[in-house]
């Protein structure tokens, strides 16, 4: 990561252990991201990189049973430093999951807004401008513009993860983490939404967990691969692809298990 | 040759399936038809008896003396609204509230209990909620009161209010509440404004079959709320309700009072309907949680 290492780091993990009940989940991750870029995380089912992702804006602690260890620094500021509120993290550190999932029972227009309304932010003009915003950002303002009042459930599943994404980007968190956001999602989605990650990556950070490698190497700058747990590289995403340093990392991205 | 021969039975085998089905669906259709024939027939018996005896006075005016023509059964509409509204505050938040407790804080012990009592305190007989109204209210006070009924009421309504909330909350799925978090809202926040919310008009159904519930109880009144000739006076008289009157009336010996009676029961029957009319209405119009 050399050519990256004059840019400013914005999110950094130091040691990041996370576990489910007994079941030690991610262990010991050293993992950091620059300022606007994205950064993919591959690897197998169940290797730890949905847990650590919950874990950078502290959402695996609210699983019963859950415990993590280690720092996440936000800014250079540890969010899992004593007496953080979680709520003010998730507000720096948005979220969109595998699933799209618009709040039920609540309009296209209410779901961009939920964020800053819920928060306290009633003024109608800027609510206005920041769902148009939003909406624009996310690629579905023309798609939904003359609709905003219909239930944002009414959308198909690739505008649903639109006006998820727009959601999370209405309380302009400086980073978004992103689940497998296309996994549901047909390729002519799948498509729009990796454009917009191109576009996204000029104001804001993405940190997105991916199945798909080929999507990996398409959007991302770099690329970390996990593997029961661990972090097993960690580079850029062109030399990860063409030059991987560990066989294991090298063995996944050919296909030779997972 | 053998194909052919496997086929011809297939095919003996496909003629008798066809038969039996029929027969099925025609047994599972005449089972439809003689449980839905009581309620026809009552509605159409109440209807009959209680048409005539429907006019304006009933609702406005108090009972007359026996032997006189006229007056009414208003204080028992008055009496029923009274008891349904006092029971509906106390009822219907805390049904509420012990819903949302086991949707959403219900974990260990604490919870397994609470909705094994609540599942319990569902199928008790309603006389015994009487009784312990009574004995809670009635005993201490040393009489007979609005206000003892609408405990007895709103104790029955808790359990139906509390299940359907828990259920309706358990349906919002979790994702839904996650993306919530993600967004920074706290947890009270996305349980009150989004899950609650998302799910107001599945409760509501709750709500008003509870209502419904309460509005025909007439054993838990029998020794609470017991029963006046006269306008309701306030929380702790005895005060009239339509299912105690029409009870009255109904064992009594005169033409009129059976008239009446069928009149207080075909508006009670009608009440109970508007509002399982209205609840369908609401859920029609809110579109449901999609997984």
């Amino acid at each position: 990561m050399e050519s990256s290492a004059s840019e400013k780091v914005i999110l950094k993990a130091i040691d990041l252990n996370a576990w489910f009940g007994q079941v030690h989940a991610t262990r010991g991750i050293h993992f950091q991201a620059a300022e606007n870029t994205v950064n993919a995380l591959i690897g197998p089912s169940g290797c730890g990189k949905s847990t650590f992702i919950r874990c950078l804006n502290r959402l695996h602690e609210e699983i019963p049973g859950t415990r993590i260890e280690g720092q996440v620094l936000l800014n250079g500021e540890d969010i899992y430093t004593k007496g953080i509120d979680p709520v003010s993290v998730r507000r720096k550190i948005g979220m969109v999951f595998q699933k799209p999932n618009p709040f039920p029972s609540m309009s296209i227009f209410d779901n961009v807004a939920a964020g800053l309304k819920l928060a306290g932010i009633n003024k109608r003009s800027l609510l206005i401008e920041v769902v148009e915003k939003s909406l624009r950002q996310a690629a579905l303002w023309e798609e939904v513009k003359d609709k905003l009042k219909s239930p944002g459930t009414m959308l198909s599943g690739g505008q649903q993860q639109r006006l998820c994404i727009a959601r999370a980007l209405a309380v302009s968190p400086p980073v978004l983490l992103m689940d497998e956001p296309t996994s549901a999602l047909d390729p002519i989605s799948t498509a729009k939404i990796e454009e917009l990650l191109i576009e996204l990556k000029k104001e804001i950070t993405i940190v997105i967990v991916t199945h798909n490698m080929q999507q990996a190497a398409r959007v991302s700058d770099t690329t970390a691969f996990f593997l029961m747990g661990e972090l097993i590289e960690l580079a850029e995403t062109s030399q990860m692809f063409t030059n991987p340093k560990d066989n294991r990392t090298e063995d996944y991205i050919t296909g030779r298990f997972g | 040759m053998m194909i052919s021969a496997l086929r011809d039975r297939l095919s003996v085998r496909d003629v008798r399936r066809t038969m039996v089905n029929r027969l099925m669906l025609t047994i599972l259709m005449l089972a439809s038809v003689v449980a839905i024939f009581p309620l026809i027939s009552v509605l159409v018996y109440v209807i009959q008896q209680g048409w005539p005896a429907l006019n304006r006075d009933l609702f406005l005016l108090l009972p007359r003396p026996v032997g006189e023509v006229g007056g009414g059964m208003g204080h028992a509409f008055l009496g029923t609204l009274i008891l349904i509204s006092m029971a509906s505050a106390v009822g219907i938040p805390l049904g509420i509230g012990v819903g949302l407790y086991l949707s959403e804080y219900g974990i260990g012990k604490i919870a397994v209990w609470l909705r094994f009592a609540i599942d319990l305190l569902a199928s008790t007989p309603s006389i015994i909620i009487g009784i312990f109204a009574y004995a809670l209210l009635v005993v201490p006070l040393k009489h007979f009161s609005a206000l003892a009924g609408s405990l007895a009421l709103a104790i029955m309504m808790i359990p139906t209010v509390a299940r359907t909330t828990e259920e309706l909350l358990k349906l919002v799925p979790i994702h839904v509440r996650e993306a919530g978090l993600a967004l920074g809202l706290s947890r009270r926040k996305v349980i009150l404004r989004i899950v609650l919310r998302g799910s107001i008009g599945g409760i509501m159904t709750g709500v008003m079959l509870a209502v419904a519930r309460a509005a025909g109880e007439t054993a838990p009144l029998l020794f609470t709320a017991f029963n006046t000739s006269f306008w309701p006076k306030g929380i702790f008289e005895p005060i009239a309700s339509i299912p105690v009157q029409i009870y009255n009336y109904a064992i009594s010996p005169y033409d009129d009072w059976h008239q009446k009676a069928w009149a207080g029961a075909l508006v009670l029957v009608l009440f109970v309907l508007l509002l399982n009319v209205m609840t369908r209405l609401i859920l029609q119009r809110k579109p449901t949680v999609r997984e």
